[in-house]
């Protein structure tokens, strides 16, 4: 796991890194390890919330990852997370549907709710809480089994044998993935047989099969090529409206064409959030435009 | 840098360096230590398989006269340059090794002849091999066949034909004989027995109490009620079998081919005593076919005879299957729950770390301490144990154990144990290969650790584990010195597995190919002559290994192509 990698301040986020045309005055106070407020634009205030992040914090070790994160994730819209290697984008990801839990010397104060019910409360069954919740990573990592085993396995494992009720959930999966045409003739061959982007079509089958409250997407597109990532990127506009998708990347094309609401994150901390259209248009913070304009980062 | 080195081009250190660089002496090296091993390899396996194929081939039968007048007549096994023996001819000169066979004529089974001393070698058209049941071959000529006083035939061509005629019929009736001898008589025999310990299990259901008073109680009045019947009804049976073998003995009585061997003894060999004869010399290349054939047919098919230099292995075989199979199917699970815990479930540590060490270490200890410790704890402490608790009638009246023995059953627990450390080492490895992307997206979908384990990650691993298995079982099916002390018999005809209820045996002992080889080569009154059979055997044991080993790796290569397939 790249964990450990993505907490050094020294990958991407360095201080120096900010060249001297930029003002960095805030970011520098970040690197310097002062506490500064998110600039949230108002539009975000008003919006119903799927998820709260509420004054969340995390440690690998002695070492923090997350500094005091505080932000509502919008119903059926599709909001983006963007910042350098290192901010704490993905493991802000991994801590909604308790990922982190894996690694052992991961600590964290603050919580999150989903839909009102505490993420965090030690009376909360993880995995009854991932079970309402549908990732997908990386690199496509389908799992060894066929096609249709691999769309239905969040209802196998909950128990479910009803053939009828998985074939339909299967479909509407696959047809939601944009997949069905390509794969309805071969649905009990392996899945292993599929491209890549294929692959990555098929994890977000899997993980919108269960009706997931809100899907989260790290970095989904970083493995594929042009014409997969195009595929994949249409496919998260056509779940808008339908899920809450929350988004990691590193494109900022794909969070302006992909998103409705962007947050900027920088060392662990959220910088600015607010409509992809204000962020990437007129941003509050001189920061934020440089680095969505691509001056630094 | 100084300022005139800086003009200076640069410059290898020496034509050497480039050698070096390039490697290639190091290609030499790496290919020819793969070249060595390789030939020595297939060097090897060529030839167990030459002379383990050629050990049934109808050799000729060569008829050496001597120059002082002896004659002898055999299959010459062997040709070396050596001193000449004989005063005549001083200098080198060859000799060579015949079988002659006809121990109870001449005391020998081989010997050497020096090409000096023979005056004339021939091979003739009559000279006759006769495969006994008892005594080894017989070579000879045939003269004539006998039924009691009766002249059947007389001369080599009409003997041959009537022999050809009247051995099968006779063959049958002792093979019919011998089946009722085995199975029929053998069942009455078992239901005595079972009868009788029935008795002494109702007087030990009795206890102490009863017995010291000298009463009887219901149970055993009606034990011993059912013993006179049971003994009883075996007798009226066991008469009817006297009487049905009898008239196949009487029928079988007085049959014999009298043979004249090379120096002129006559001698009459019993009918039904003749396995098989053939005449090498006049054989056409089909019927020699024909032979070969018959006497593969037999090593695979038959019990083994003469203290199992001859005959055939099937026993062996059955037994060596048997019990590598069930050493798998016990290995298995066992090996794959170990490595499960240890690589899913526990933390990673300084006492995961030593056991994990002690688990390797464990690969190495001598394989003998193992058949000790089997036969210590499984043998005498569990089947002890079983034996008192279940079979405890057996023991008081016959002295007789029956877990509290070497068995399949145990043998194949020791070798569980033996290549138990390999199991776990390679079914770790496998684990420690399913990606972690894999663990993360199956917990992201809501699933438990077992759910993972159990559909994510063992299917995933399962051609690994295999490989491991496929080790274990070319391990265990080779190992000898474990078995020795805990089940393998050089005569055990009983299989453990078998067409009679219950069906498996795990309590038998039983006969194993690696053993064969050990009993047959080194522990054999007649080792010249069992030579060839060790070869055999090997050959037979290396196949059935490499069968049973491209069984599982086809297995292997399906689930590979399930589950493991590279990505993009």
């Amino acid at each position: 796991m790249n964990i450990q990698a993505e907490t050094t301040p020294e990958r991407g986020g360095h201080p120096e890194a900010v060249s001297a045309a930029v003002p960095a005055d805030r970011l520098q106070a970040v690197a310097a390890g002062r506490d500064v407020p998110a600039e949230v634009h108002p539009e975000v205030r008003e919006v119903t919330p799927v998820l709260e992040i509420d004054r969340f914090n995390l440690w690998y070790g002695g070492k923090q990852a997350l500094h005091g994160i505080t932000m509502p994730i919008p119903h059926n819209k599709v909001t983006a997370l963007i910042g350098p290697s290192g901010c704490g984008k993905s493991t802000l990801l991994r801590s909604v549907n308790r990922l982190n839990d894996l690694v052992q010397s991961v600590r964290i104060t603050g919580d999150m709710r989903l839909n009102g019910d505490s993420i965090y409360d030690p009376r909360m069954d993880v995995i009854e809480l991932r079970k309402r919740m549908g990732m997908v990573f990386q690199k496509p990592n389908p799992f060894p089994m066929s096609i249709y085993e691999n769309v239905v396995y969040a209802l196998r494992i909950d128990g479910e044998n009803n053939r009828a009720v998985l074939d339909e959930v299967c479909e509407l999966s696959l047809r939601g993935a944009a997949l069905w045409d390509e794969v309805k003739d071969r649905l009990h061959e392996s899945a292993i047989g599929l491209s890549g982007g294929q692959q990555q079509r098929l994890c977000i089958a899997r993980a919108i099969a269960a009706e997931p409250e809100v899907l989260l997407l790290d970095e989904p597109c970083s493995a594929l090529d042009p014409i997969a990532t195009g595929k994949v990127e249409e496919l998260i506009q056509e779940l808008r409206g339908r899920y809450s998708v929350l988004i990691v990347t590193h494109n900022m094309q794909q969070a302006s064409r992909t998103s409705d609401y962007t947050a900027f994150m920088y060392l662990g901390r959220l910088i600015e959030y607010g409509s992809t259209s204000g962020i990437f248009t007129k941003p509050i913070l001189r920061e934020t435009e440089a680095y969505v304009t691509g001056r630094f980062g | 840098m100084s300022s005139d080195t800086k003009h200076r081009p640069r410059r290898m250190r020496s034509s050497f360096s480039s050698l070096t660089a390039h490697g290639e002496p190091w290609v030499w090296l790496t290919g020819g230590a793969l070249a060595v091993a390789i030939m020595m390899i297939t060097g090897l396996l060529a030839f167990i398989a030459f002379r383990g194929a050629s050990t049934f081939w109808p050799v000729p039968l060569e008829l050496v006269e001597l120059a002082d007048g002896g004659r002898a007549l055999g299959e010459v096994s062997e040709r070396e340059r050596a001193e000449a023996a004989t005063a005549k001819t001083a200098g080198r000169g060859s000799r060579r090794l015949v079988r002659t066979a006809n121990f109870e004529v001449s005391g020998h089974h081989y010997q050497w002849f020096d090409d000096t001393a023979i005056a004339r070698a021939s091979r003739p058209e009559w000279a006759t091999v006769v495969e006994r049941l008892e005594g080894g071959r017989f070579h000879g000529f045939p003269l004539r066949l006998l039924h009691g006083d009766e002249v059947i035939a007389v001369g080599p061509e009409e003997t041959w034909k009537a022999f050809e005629r009247e051995h099968p019929v006779v063959r049958r009736r002792w093979r019919e004989a011998m089946r009722i001898d085995r199975n029929e008589r053998g069942l009455l025999q078992r239901q005595l027995r079972a009868a009788r310990l029935a008795v002494v299990q109702a007087r030990l259901d009795d206890g102490p109490a009863v017995a010291g008073t000298g009463a009887v109680s219901a149970g055993q009045k009606a034990a011993t009620a059912a013993e006179q019947e049971v003994i009883a009804r075996v007798g009226r049976q066991s008469a009817e079998l006297d009487a049905r073998t009898g008239q196949l003995r009487h029928e079988n009585e007085g049959w014999g081919l009298e043979v004249e061997t090379a120096d002129g003894i006559k001698k009459v060999i019993p009918l039904e005593g003749i396995v098989r004869a053939c005449q090498p010399n006049r054989l056409s290349l089909a019927g020699k076919f024909g032979v070969y054939g018959s006497r593969w047919g037999e090593f695979l098919g038959d019990d083994p005879r003469e203290a199992n230099s001859a005959g055939g292995v099937f026993p062996a075989i059955w037994g060596t299957v048997a019990m590598t199979l069930i050493m798998a199917l016990l290995v298995a699970p066992f090996g794959v729950l170990a490595a499960l815990y240890l690589r899913e479930y526990a933390s990673p540590g300084a006492v995961t770390t030593a056991v994990r060490i002690a688990i390797n270490n464990l690969a190495g200890v001598p394989s003998i301490v193992y058949g000790a410790f089997g036969l210590g704890f499984f043998c005498y402490a569990l089947g002890g144990g079983i034996d008192e608790l279940f079979f405890r009638a057996s023991l008081v009246a016959d002295n007789q154990p029956t877990f509290g023995t070497g068995g399949l059953l145990w043998a194949s627990l020791t070798l569980a144990l033996l290549t138990l450390p390999v199991v776990i080492v390679a079914t770790e490895e496998a684990l420690s290969a399913v990606p972690n992307s894999m663990r993360e997206g199956s917990y992201a979908c809501g699933a438990g650790k077992w759910q993972t384990i159990r559909r994510i990650v063992l299917p995933r691993a399962l051609p690994g584990i295999m490989t491991g298995l496929i080790l274990a079982m070319a391990r265990g099916a080779g190992e000898v010195a474990p078995l020795m002390l805990v089940g393998v018999k050089k005569l055990a005809l009983d299989l453990p597995i078998d067409g009679r209820f219950p069906f498996v045996h795990p309590e038998r002992e039983f006969m194993h190919l690696a053993y064969l080889i050990y009993d047959v080569g080194f522990q054999s009154p007649n080792s010249q002559a069992a030579k060839p059979m060790v070869f055999t055997i090997t050959f037979l044991l290396v196949t059935i290994i490499a069968l049973l080993n491209v069984a599982a790796i086809w297995i292997r290569s399906r689930l590979k192509r399930r589950y493991v397939a590279q990505q993009f």
